[in-house]
This record gives structure tokens, C-alpha cells and sequence, in this order.
């Protein structure tokens, strides 16, 4: 669906110091290559002003490589930029494709016409995603009108009537309430598996990529840093896991070989184990555990999403600094 | 609306009052004006400016500068055509409200010069409709340059300040010197304004007025494809 190579883009930054203004070359992405399959779920993350938009912009055409090469859906973006907007969807987070001062509907009616979608796919589209997404109240009422959560499912309706096969978002979550998020998340998931769109999503938000993405790309300084799913990457940046245990009377850590006692609190009744997760398994060790303490609760934790991309981070600043 | 109506209305009675003046200060008659050719001219005129729309918002080069624009670029559209066709609608409703009260009114209150065959009144509206084009196109191109200027309010003012001169809003063409006139006439601006309303009147030949206006218009709409390609291939989009 997606194949990109060695791509590179460079802006010019305008440097003003009085009078004299100077040019610096910046370079927003730094030979990025990866090639997302048809039907994927891809989380392409990364801190601000990593390259994630300027990648964005150049796989949607919006914006010239400076060199490199891309093809999505089988065709070169910046060059057909009006043929791959009708296979493609795109969702910005802090931007609005809808009308500002027409119903929800009305917008709905204009990218019909614009896309040339036909009447009947155009109601069954609309409809599915009306109902899935709980938009019956709101059709009617215009856009400047609704809460942010509404028109959030306005956009990504209005990005999938003409059924895209890839669906590219830009920090959709960005300002959403809890349950809002949920929902956008659990109707992301449902047209992914069960329709079979691909999807490639930008956010800081990384319950998004943990309910959403199998695959994770994570990007620095224009630099590709890991690609993976997110399991495996979590294996190879932080090995161990940590077992919280707690006790029914205070007492001492147990002591099991391979395990590391971290720190306990309330006075000695909770533990905190580590564990090389290639070394134990769960199972053995709270075999272990049990026989020795007698346990009234205990609980596997998994290091953070973001402990594993800001360990990533430091991997390479550390890979940086060696050459 | 209602309030657009009425501005138009009130500059109308005071271009026809200062008109009038110097009317009379020049025994009655400058340059194929006289006192309902003048009323005319102010009248038509007044509709003309809310139908051709010879000072827009400037909406979409705001759009540029905050990035907006990546919305409209990733459509399957030609912005240009997009946004012409979307002018042309605003063209029909303007016709209802803008052009045809302020006609209406200084047809029924002043003296006025009706044109003098019915087949005028049809050339006219194709006359308007041309100049609405031309006016699109020359305001397209003022907002995109906001591609490159980041902010043209500097660009959009001096247009605003200059198109009623060039366009025969404040005086007509006619009124200017010679070698104005002559230079005027080469240029496309005439053709947003005062081109429809000599069709109105007669004045000039209609044939070649019409190809005058066709001319520049394709001409416009020519230079602001090349220019937004050229824009979209070169430019950065604001914002992250």
C-alpha cells in the first residue's frame, strides 16, 4: 500500500538577526524508508518536530520529497496528487475538511459530489457510519456548532465516504475526552479488521497505538529509530517486566533467584520484582513467589508504552554518540 | 445583505452627486456622458462591484497562512476551478441582491439611459459574467501569493486601493487622458468593470469588447493555474 524510500525533505528556515535575514537548511526527515501492506495498522510516532507531519504531507502529495522515492496505492503522490485523493482518506486532527457554517450533512453532500461517490454506496456509507458512530442527533446542526468530539467524527466520516483504502490520520485523538477517544479507537478498529482499510496514524497518545496499531514506527530527527510491533519492541528495549506482589502481612521481598527487589512500599505489605522476561516466565516465578510468601494479590506489569520509546531515544543518542 | 444593499445604495447617490457637479461644471456632457449615461454608468456600476466582487476576502490566503490549505490541495479537485465554480454561485445570488437593487433604484429615481437595442440586455449579462471571471481571477492570484509572502495583506491592500481607479469604478475610463485611456485598454482591468457597462450603454464595439474580455479572463485563469502548480510544487505548507 505504502512503499517509501530513502526519502528525504529539507526546508529553508529563515533566520532574522536585524535587518540581515540567512537561511538555514533543515532537514525535517532524514532518509526514511518502510513499506506498509494492504490492510495494515500502522502507529508512526515520534516527539514534536520528529518528521511525522512532513512525512504525512509527502505520502498525501500536499508536499514535494526532496528526493527519494514513494508510491502509495501504486501511485507517486506529489505527481498525481488528484488520483491518489480518491483512494486515499486523511484525517488532520487540528485542521477541518468540513463546511464551518453548514450542517454536518451538507458538508456530507458536498464531498459526494467532489469525490463522485454514487448515490447508493453514498447511503450505505453514511449510514454505517452515522450509526457506528452515533451521529443521528448531530447531522443537522452546523459544523461550527458541534463539540469537538462530534466534529472529530464528522472529519473521519467525511474521510471515508468515498471508502478509501488507505486511511491516513494525523493526531486524530488530539483533544478528545476519554470516552470519546474509545469510541474513535473501537470504530478505527472495526473499518481496519473488518473492512480491510489500511490505516497509518500519527499521535502522542499511545493507548492509540496499543488498542489500535500491531505495528509500531517510531521516528526521531527525521530518522527511522524502530519498526515492529510493539511486543517486540518492548522485549528488545526493556527486558524485563516487573511483578507487583502484595502481601497478607508485612514482611520481607522474597527471594528468588533472577529476580531483582525493586522497592516496596506500605511498610513491607507491597513488592516490586523485576525479571528478565527471557530468563522467567510469569508463570515460573509466581510459582516461586507463593511458596514462599503468602500472597493476598498480585499483578504483571508491563514497562509503559512510553518508557519504551523514550529508552529508544536514548539508544540512539547513545548510538550517535559512539560513531 | 440588507447592509451591503445599503452602502451600495448611499455611494451610489454620492458618485452621482459629485458626477453630477462636474457634469455641470463641463456644459452638461464629458466624453459620451451626459446626465443619464452618467446615472447609468453609477448605477449598473454599484451592482457590478457586489456581483464581479472586485475586493474579496482574502479568505484563502489567510487559509495559507495558517496551512489550512493542505485541506484543499489534498481534494480531488483543481483548486482553481474549485473555487471559481463555487464564485460563480455566490455570482447567482449576487445577481438578486447585489447587482439588481441598486439597478432597480437608479432606474426608477434618476434618469437613465435603457439600452438602446433589446439584443444588449443578453450581451450585458454575458459581459458581467466574463468580468466576474477576470475579477476571480485577479483575486485568486492576490491570495496566492500568500504562498510566497506569507502575509499579503501589503498585496491585497494596494489592490483594493487601485482596482477602482483601473477598473473605471471611481471615474470612467473615458474621463482619463488619452494615452491613459490607450494604456488602460491593454490592460485586463477594464474588463472586471467597465467593459459590462459600455455593453450597456453602447459604448464601443460590443463584438470586440466581448473578445477583449474573453481574451483576459482566459489569460488570467491561465496565469493563476501555472502560478498555484508552481506554488504547490515549490512551497512549503505552514504548520506542522
Amino acid at each position: 500500500m505504502i512503499e517509501v524510500r530513502e526519502l528525504r525533505r529539507e526546508f529553508k528556515i529563515a533566520t532574522s538577526k536585524g535587518l540581515r535575514r540567512n537561511y538555514k537548511t533543515v532537514t525535517a526527515v532524514d532518509g526514511v524508508t518502510f513499506d506498509v501492506a494492504a490492510g495494515e495498522a500502522v502507529g508512526y510516532v515520534g516527539p514534536n518536530g520528529a518528521g511525522k507531519s512532513t512525512t504525512i504531507k509527502m505520502l498525501t502529495g500536499i508536499l514535494v520529497p526532496t528526493s527519494g522515492d514513494i508510491r502509495v496505492s501504486g501511485v507517486d503522490p506529489s505527481k498525481q496528487r488528484r488520483d491518489l485523493a480518491k483512494r486515499i482518506g486523511v484525517v488532520f486532527g487540528q485542521r477541518s475538511q468540513l463546511w464551518w457554517d453548514l450542517p454536518l450533512k451538507d458538508s456530507f453532500d458536498l464531498l459526494k459530489s467532489i469525490y463522485r461517490v454514487s448515490s447508493q454506496d453514498y447511503r450505505t456509507r453514511l449510514d454505517e457510519c452515522v450509526e457506528l458512530l452515533g451521529l443521528e442527533e448531530t447531522l443537522l446542526t452546523p459544523v461550527r456548532q458541534l463539540s469537538l468530539g462530534q466534529r472529530m467524527r464528522g472529519e473521519i466520516t467525511a474521510a471515508l465516504l468515498h471508502a478509501p483504502e488507505l486511511l491516513v490520520l494525523d493526531e486524530p485523538t488530539i483533544g478528545l475526552d476519554l470516552e470519546s477517544k474509545e469510541r474513535l479507537r473501537e470504530f478505527l478498529k472495526d473499518i481496519n479488521t473488518r473492512r480491510g482499510t489500511t490505516l497509518l496514524l500519527t499521535t502522542h497518545d499511545l493507548d492509540d497505538i496499543e488498542r489500535l496499531c500491531p505495528r509500531l514506527m517510531v521516528i526521531d530527527h527525521g530518522r527511522v529509530l524502530a519498526d515492529g510491533p510493539l511486543d517486540e519492541l518492548r522485549a528488545e528495549v526493556t527486558p524485563d517486566r516487573e511483578l507487583v506482589i502484595d502481601l497478607r502481612e508485612p514482611g520481607p521481598a522474597p527471594d528468588v533467584p533472577g529476580v531483582t527487589a525493586v522497592r516496596s512500599e506500605a511498610n513491607g505489605l507491597r513488592h516490586h520484582l523485576t525479571f528478565r522476561r527471557a530468563e522467567t516466565t510469569a508463570a515460573q516465578l509466581i510459582t516461586q513467589v507463593v511458596r514462599q510468601v503468602e500472597v493476598h494479590d498480585l499483578a504483571v506489569v508491563e514497562p509503559e508504552i512510553d518508557d519504551v520509546i523514550r529508552k529508544l531515544y536514548q539508544r540512539q543518542v547513545a548510538q550517535d554518540a559512539h560513531r | 445583505m440588507l447592509a451591503g444593499m445599503t452602502t451600495n445604495v448611499v455611494f451610489g447617490l454620492l458618485r452621482v452627486a459629485v458626477l453630477a457637479a462636474a457634469l455641470k461644471a463641463a456644459n452638461g456632457e464629458i466624453a459620451e456622458y451626459d446626465i443619464a449615461a452618467t446615472n447609468t454608468y453609477v448605477w449598473i456600476g454599484q451592482g457590478l462591484l457586489g456581483f464581479v466582487l472586485l475586493w474579496g476576502n482574502n479568505e484563502l490566503a489567510e487559509r495559507v497562512r495558517s496551512g489550512d490549505v493542505v485541506v484543499d490541495l489534498y481534494r480531488p479537485w483543481h483548486l482553481q476551478g474549485a473555487l471559481l465554480a463555487e464564485d460563480v454561485g455566490r455570482g447567482g445570488y449576487a445577481f438578486l441582491v447585489r447587482l439588481a437593487p441598486p439597478a432597480v433604484f437608479g432606474m426608477l429615481l434618476f434618469p437613465f439611459q435603457f439600452p438602446a437595442h433589446a439584443y444588449q440586455w443578453p450581451l450585458f449579462l454575458m459581459s458581467a459574467v466574463i468580468a466576474l471571471v477576470s475579477s476571480f481571477g485577479i483575486r485568486f492570484l492576490v491570495e496566492i501569493s500568500s504562498f510566497w509572502l506569507i502575509d499579503n495583506r501589503g498585496l491585497y491592500g494596494f489592490w483594493n486601493v487601485t482596482s477602482g481607479l483601473l477598473c473605471g469604478l471611481t471615474v470612467p475610463i473615458a474621463f482619463f487622458p488619452e494615452w491613459a485611456r490607450e494604456v488602460l485598454w491593454l490592460t485586463p482591468f477594464p474588463a472586471m468593470l467597465q467593459a459590462p457597462i459600455d455593453v450597456f450603454l453602447g459604448h464601443g464595439n460590443v463584438v470586440k469588447l466581448l473578445l477583449y474580455q474573453l481574451f483576459w479572463a482566459a489569460a488570467i485563469l491561465a496565469v493563476g493555474h501555472f502560478v498555484l502548480q508552481r506554488a504547490v510544487r515549490k512551497v512549503v505548507v505552514q504548520g506542522g
